[in-house]
């Protein structure tokens, strides 16, 4: 790049003179003005969008919150009861941050969701792909550190098993979970960590998310059709077609937020953490918050207890080497009839999972989550290997243009296309 | 598709276009305030912080001449006996000669206590005065060490770059030896 004087288009002279010298309005342009996006997107591309908004809602609550908490094992309970009734608002920035948690991650796997369903992790957005999964971890270990502050029986309890996990690391594994506590049990050093790093966490996470919105920034969106674009006719500028979508789709987004923290603010919760901590008894049925729950019917699915936090942690892991698993050349599952259903049931046996991790563990939830987990690992070892050589897709569209304007618009010269060959 | 959308501007130049997103802005802008507000809100008092601001004090134990400090809201506020001298020097002075002119009688509600909030009204340093041992200044009050403001027994600025005089908190009288501030 040329050292000087950035050219900018802009005419006012104020923009213009910041914009020469700093080019943030011409790359907002750039980036979401004219940014060319495929045409044919449906609700699902709503998600990421909402999720940024999502992270953002939650820091805002979050610093406000942090203002009103108190990190100490005998206050912070009664800091948050205090936020709860004193503090003007308190309760709706409570509220609101709670439940954000739970909206994030819905948010998050519909997000998720449709990236697998539409193949947008194969080539060229693999990195784009990985960056979201370690978007995912730090947002579990946030939201799994953030549920301790509140420091009652749950929050104990949940601190209690989690960091315990690590215990199942065989030499190393009691040495790093006395690390992880500071102590030797969970007690005060580990929830002034913990407060520490949820504070910290958020910013990490908007950093990668950074990083993964300039990743797609360089492949460009994915699209319903998976095929990429051909030319002019088959993108339409950011702003504001996808603006205004996107719009719609926040719109929605806040009716079912309010819904949730204005008439259900405690239905996602456990009542048990409305008891203080009490080191000495365990609540008789402890589950995780209910967006980990999958994982946590993985981790009991297995009678081991290395074993089962392997599989646990593999079953996010295995995401990291998805692009490579899927062999088939065809992104959108709209054209593989065989990987369709396939993946229809592992979405089943996902929920599935979240259902029977929230069950206590006995017959028949026990087989269930085995075959659950099973399923969900075969899946992305088996199947989708063996289905990028066996299965026979789907002719796909000439372009995107044509199903969109149904063979009507006429299309300039150069830019019709062979249908794509299969590999 | 998009030519299709686009609609010929009317004569006057008011579109339907410009209708919506007049209305459109207007309705996120007061979204954003009504959302901006419980965060502006949640940072002023709380209930409890609200609940704590009256103290209670029992004047017996405080002998003719000395005077006692207490906290209410989280600032001092001193409570003296005053001597009749101390009272007639007050009220002696022609208020012309006073830079926040202000009668001593207007100053308490019974004539030998002055309750007065003790945070010096030049830049908040706490006077000194309370203590036998402190230095007074030349009017007999408070003398504020950080910038020299001079206070008599009124609490009244007397010289100095402090601009009014010590602030009498609201308080009353629920017995003849208690009272309530705030």
């Amino acid at each position: 790049m040329a050292i000087g004087l950035h050219k900018s288009e802009f005419k006012n002279p104020v923009i213009r003179w910041v914009d020469a010298r700093l080019p943030v309005f011409t790359m907002v342009q750039k980036e979401y003005g004219t940014f060319p996006t495929p045409r044919n997107f449906n609700y699902f591309w709503n998600f990421g969008a909402l999720a940024l908004v999502n992270l953002l809602i939650m820091m805002a609550t979050g610093i406000f919150l942090a203002m009103n908490y108190t990190a100490h094992t005998g206050l912070a309970f009664d800091s948050v009861e205090r936020i709860m009734r004193d503090v003007n608002y308190g309760w709706l920035l409570r509220y609101a941050h709670a439940n954000g948690a739970s909206m994030f991650f819905i948010v998050v796997y519909i997000h998720i969701f449709r990236n697998l369903y539409y193949g947008s992790y194969k080539a060229p957005r693999e990195l784009l792909f990985m960056l979201g999964v370690v978007i995912f971890l730090l947002m579990m270990a946030t939201a799994f550190m953030g549920y301790v502050l509140p420091w009652g029986q749950m929050s104990f309890w949940g601190a209690t098993v989690i960091t315990n996990l690590f215990s199942a690391i065989p030499f190393v594994g009691e040495s790093i979970v006395t690390w992880l506590w500071g102590g030797f049990s969970v007690d005060n050093p580990t929830l002034n960590r913990f407060y520490s790093l949820h504070y910290l966490m958020p910013f990490l996470i908007l950093g990668v998310v950074f990083l993964h919105v300039a990743t797609l920034h360089i492949t460009g969106s994915n699209n319903p059709l998976g095929i990429d674009p051909k030319g002019p006719q088959d993108t339409v500028p950011f702003h504001p077609y996808y603006t205004a979508k996107d719009s719609v789709g926040l719109v929605v987004y806040f009716i079912v937020f309010a819904v949730l923290v204005f008439f259900f603010p405690n239905v996602l919760g456990h009542a048990d953490n409305y008891i203080p901590a009490n080191p000495l008894v365990t609540p008789p049925h402890i589950v995780p918050e209910w967006y980990f729950l999958p994982f946590y019917a993985i981790l009991r699915a297995v009678p081991d207890k290395l074993g089962g936090v392997v599989l646990m942690f593999g079953s996010i892991a295995i995401l990291f080497v998805l692009p490579w698993l899927d062999t088939s050349p065809v992104r959108s599952m709209r054209f593989r009839p065989l990987a369709r259903p396939f993946f229809i049931v592992w979405c089943v046996a996902f929920l599935v999972l979240l259902y029977v991790g929230g069950k206590p563990p006995e017959e028949p939830f026990v087989t269930i989550a085995r075959v659950c987990t099973a399923y969900y690992f075969l899946y992305f070892l088996v199947i989708l290997p063996l289905l990028g050589r066996l299965e026979r897709p789907l002719p796909l569209p000439e372009s995107i243009a044509r199903p969109v304007l149904r063979g009507g618009g006429p299309l300039p010269a150069g830019a019709m296309s062979k249908p794509m060959e299969k590999a | 598709m998009a030519d299709s959308m686009a609609q010929p501007a009317p004569q006057d130049g008011e579109t339907r276009r410009d209708f919506l997103q007049l209305v459109a802005g207007s309705f996120a802008a007061v979204g954003v305030g009504a959302i901006a507000w419980p965060f502006i809100s949640s940072m002023n008092p709380a209930r409890d912080t609200l609940a704590v601001s009256t103290t209670d004090i029992d004047l017996k134990p405080i002998a003719a001449g000395s005077a006692i400090t207490v906290v209410w809201r989280g600032k001092p506020v001193f409570v003296r006996n005053r001597t009749e001298e101390e009272v007639k020097a007050a009220r002696s002075v022609p208020l012309s000669e006073l830079q926040d002119p202000q009668p001593d009688q207007a100053r308490v509600k019974k004539d030998q206590w002055l309750v007065v909030i003790g945070i010096c009204t030049h830049l908040g340093c706490i006077p000194l005065g309370q203590k036998p041992t402190d230095q007074r200044g030349p009017f007999g009050g408070w003398f504020c060490p950080c910038h020299g403001s001079a206070y008599d027994t009124s609490g009244r600025i007397r010289q100095g770059p402090a601009p009014t005089n010590l602030a009498v908190p609201s308080y009353a009288f629920t017995s003849d030896t208690q009272i309530r501030i705030g």
